[in-house]
């Protein structure tokens, strides 16, 4: 009887094989179709970073319908994997990948190299090549107008600041923000923590709950999940969200605003080039005037007045009469980074390495 | 019928072999059943991912590429599971190999930049060996528990790889992680993406299989581990070939660390802790501790990960890998069971029962 079953389970695999051979090259029929790859660096049920980007890649789809094909490869690591990954889509069709994490970077450039006649789009690095771009958002943009709220809603003038890791991003958004916190109140401080991941729910909620414990009354983040908003809003403290509109996911009016992307407004025009047959490869940091960046709906808890000069804020930078990074900077050491009248270049904001005053925690 | 087991005389030569056999297909039934589950054709997507695996040249090579690191935890942990002590901190030692090599990379380069790959090699086995040698010096000493010890010291220099690449050893430009070593010093190509670790895995394989077998060390070591009593009994020094075996497992952890780092990563960064270690602890009990075995094992583990990326592109969903992989270990654990008991049924069993 044991050599029965196994023989049936040997026939069953040989079958398995055997059935499998019948079901290749069905592809041949949609070559007109446009194949899209698309890697996310975490599954986008963390309603933060990627969910913002597959809504993008959503709003893409539900834009050229059956023009289009996506294929998705979710939580994907930084490693050699992606490159096989990146090899893998080009195999299965795809003329164009998108990939949404900085450290894919150099394997994107490895593929990209052996593949001229597939585009590559890496989002937040700095990279490219003939066939390879990289894009991002000036989120600090938005940074700035979240950070005065926060300040306007502080009563303790205590602001804390989940932060993941200390890359330049992350550090332009915070200096960002405390900015614009300091723009309404001059002596509020913003703490920060590092919890050195970019998705880990406890850890996140852990950094949140260790700044709420000394005092500080507005939380805001850069991190994917909602855990920091959600530990702040529990103890009746208010939050500021990150990447989709929180107030909405938390279901609460003490998320008092939410910076967000749309990512959406990247990937329709960059598809279109491909269909055009237009595409060029480009740095793109796109701000206001793409709307790749935007703030969610302001909670009814803020006064109006201050909604109004969030709003005016927003007016002037759209029409480009004033940026976060102009005029005279101090870091928080006290040393002035940069003299009154003068603008910080993109190439400083891309690679930032110090806290303006009023921030109290270290880059290193 | 009640049925029990009861211990063989002997480890069974035909289980040994048919045990693996019939788990590994088990567990294809298995994942056929979740596969079924999720409204996707088994026998399409099996296909999909041997296809996915071995479908191509370039496919071979990242299966065989991600086969090396993996084969070489499986053969740090078989050494030290040999002795029946049980090092779960493989990823730690490989870790430990990554730090030492970069370390060497970044900061010795007063050296010519041919002696960097060997000299750091060397170093980061060094690494390795020590950080393992660390539980097996407390076990040795004052018996304390290596399962706890060597997991934990993962969680350390998890934590301290990362205050390096985050902190202390952060390139200047960009966001995390070193400088890339000097591509003089990368351990090079040999067969599109398969590296020169190939090698150093085959002979490795090849040089174990012999101290194992067919050395009086590695004859104590097996009796240490079959039966630490008798070992004692003849005179073999439990303390000592403890801490010696630790470091010939930790050295291998760290080789494996320094191979890929060399060959494949080129610097210390995010991903470090890919988990390899914690894979290696599977194949090695899969291999039932044997080198040879190993490479086969080493293979379907690889197969199984660069296959799974075919499941994602048929559009299942991404945890669906896991699970497959996962799904392999289960009917392997259980049915190992087979191969030092036998099932006997009560009835045919009265007559030795007094």
């Amino acid at each position: 009887m044991k050599r029965g079953i196994v023989l049936l389970l040997i026939v069953l695999l040989v079958s398995m094989v055997a059935f499998g051979q019948g079901s290749k090259d069905k592809a041949s029929a949609a070559d007109a179709v446009l194949k899209v790859g698309v890697i996310y660096i975490s599954p986008p049920g963390d309603m933060g970073y990627s969910y913002m980007h597959d809504q993008g890649t959503i709003a893409m789809e539900q834009h050229f319908g059956d023009k289009v094909e996506v294929i998705r490869m979710e939580d994907i690591p930084e490693n050699e994997s992606s490159e096989r990954v990146m090899e893998n889509l080009i195999d299965a069709g795809c003329k164009i990948i998108f990939a949404n994490s900085y450290n894919y970077q150099q394997y994107m450039q490895n593929v990209a190299k052996r593949h001229p006649n597939v585009y590559f789009e890496h989002c937040s690095g700095y990279l490219d090549n003939p066939n390879m771009s990289n894009y991002f958002g000036r989120m600090y943009q938005m940074r700035y107008l979240s950070g005065m709220i926060a300040a306007r809603m502080s009563a303790s003038g205590k602001i804390g600041y989940v932060g993941a890791y200390n890359t330049p991003e992350v550090v332009r958004g915070i200096n960002a923000f405390t900015l614009g916190v300091r723009a309404i109140n001059p002596k509020a401080t913003v703490t920060v923590v590092w919890t050195n991941t970019w998705f880990d729910p406890s850890l996140e909620r852990q950094g949140a709950i260790a700044l709420l414990d000394q005092g500080c009354d507005v939380i805001a983040q850069h991190q994917d999940t909602t855990e920091p908003a959600k530990a702040a809003v529990e103890r009746g403290k208010y939050a500021i969200g990150y990447n989709a509109d929180f107030g909405k996911i938390v279901g609460d009016e003490r998320v008092l605003v939410s910076p967000m992307w749309n990512w959406g407004n990247y990937m329709i025009p960059t598809i279109q080039s491909v269909l055009d047959g237009t595409w060029k490869s480009q740095s793109y940091w796109g701000g206001l005037e793409d709307e790749m960046i935007h703030l969610s709906p302001i909670s009814p808890l803020v006064p109006a007045d201050m909604v109004k000069a969030v709003e005016a804020k927003q007016q002037e930078m759209h029409d480009k009469k004033w940026d976060v990074f102009w005029g005279e900077i101090r870091d928080n050491t006290g040393a002035v980074r940069q003299k009154s009248g003068e603008k910080m270049s993109d190439e400083a904001m891309l690679t930032i390495d110090w806290f303006v005053e009023g921030v109290i925690g270290s880059v290193y | 019928m009640r049925t029990h087991l009861q211990k063989r005389d002997n480890r069974s030569m035909r289980m040994t072999i048919l045990v693996p056999i019939i788990s590994l297909l088990v567990s294809f039934l298995l994942g056929a059943l979740v596969l079924l589950l999720s409204k996707a054709n088994p026998l399409v997507t099996y296909q999909a991912m041997l296809k996915g695996a071995f479908g191509s040249q370039t496919k071979i090579q990242y299966t065989i590429a991600k086969a090396v690191p993996l084969l070489l935890c499986g053969l740090a942990v078989g050494v030290a599971f040999r002795l029946k002590f049980w090092n779960i901190g493989a990823e730690g030692q490989y870790i430990a190999g990554v730090i030492g090599i970069t370390w060497v990379m970044q900061f010795w380069t007063f050296l010519p930049v041919w002696l960097l790959l060997p000299i750091g090699m060397v170093v980061g086995v060094a690494c390795g060996a020590l950080w393992a040698a660390i539980p097996g010096f407390l076990k040795a000493q004052w018996s304390v528990d290596e399962t706890l010890t060597t997991l934990m010291m993962n969680y350390i220099i998890i934590g301290y790889a990362e205050y390096l690449y985050i902190n202390a050893w952060k390139a200047p430009r960009g966001n995390m992680g070193t400088i890339l070593y000097p591509e003089a010093a990368w351990l090079p190509r040999i067969w599109g993406r398969v590296h020169a670790g190939v090698y150093f895995a085959l002979a490795l394989v090849v040089v174990l299989y012999f101290i194992l077998y067919k050395t009086r060390w590695g004859f104590e070591l097996n009796m240490i581990g079959k039966n630490r009593r008798a070992a004692q009994c003849q005179g073999v020094c439990i303390k000592r070939n403890i801490v010696l075996g630790m470091l010939l497992s930790g050295a291998i952890a760290g080789l494996a660390g320094a191979i890929d780092s060399a060959a494949v990563t080129h610097q210390l960064t995010k991903g470090v802790n890919s988990g390899y270690g914690f894979t290696g602890i599977i194949i090695a009990w899969m291999s039932a501790l044997n080198p040879f075995v190993s490479i086969l094992v080493a293979l379907i583990m690889a197969a199984l990960e660069t296959g799974s990326d075919a499941l994602q592109i048929m559009k299942l969903p991404s945890a669906m890998g896991e699970v497959m992989q996962g799904l392999i270990l289960i009917p392997l654990l259980a049915g190992s069971v087979f191969i030092d008991y036998r099932l006997v049924s009560r009835a045919s069993h009265t007559e030795a029962t007094p």
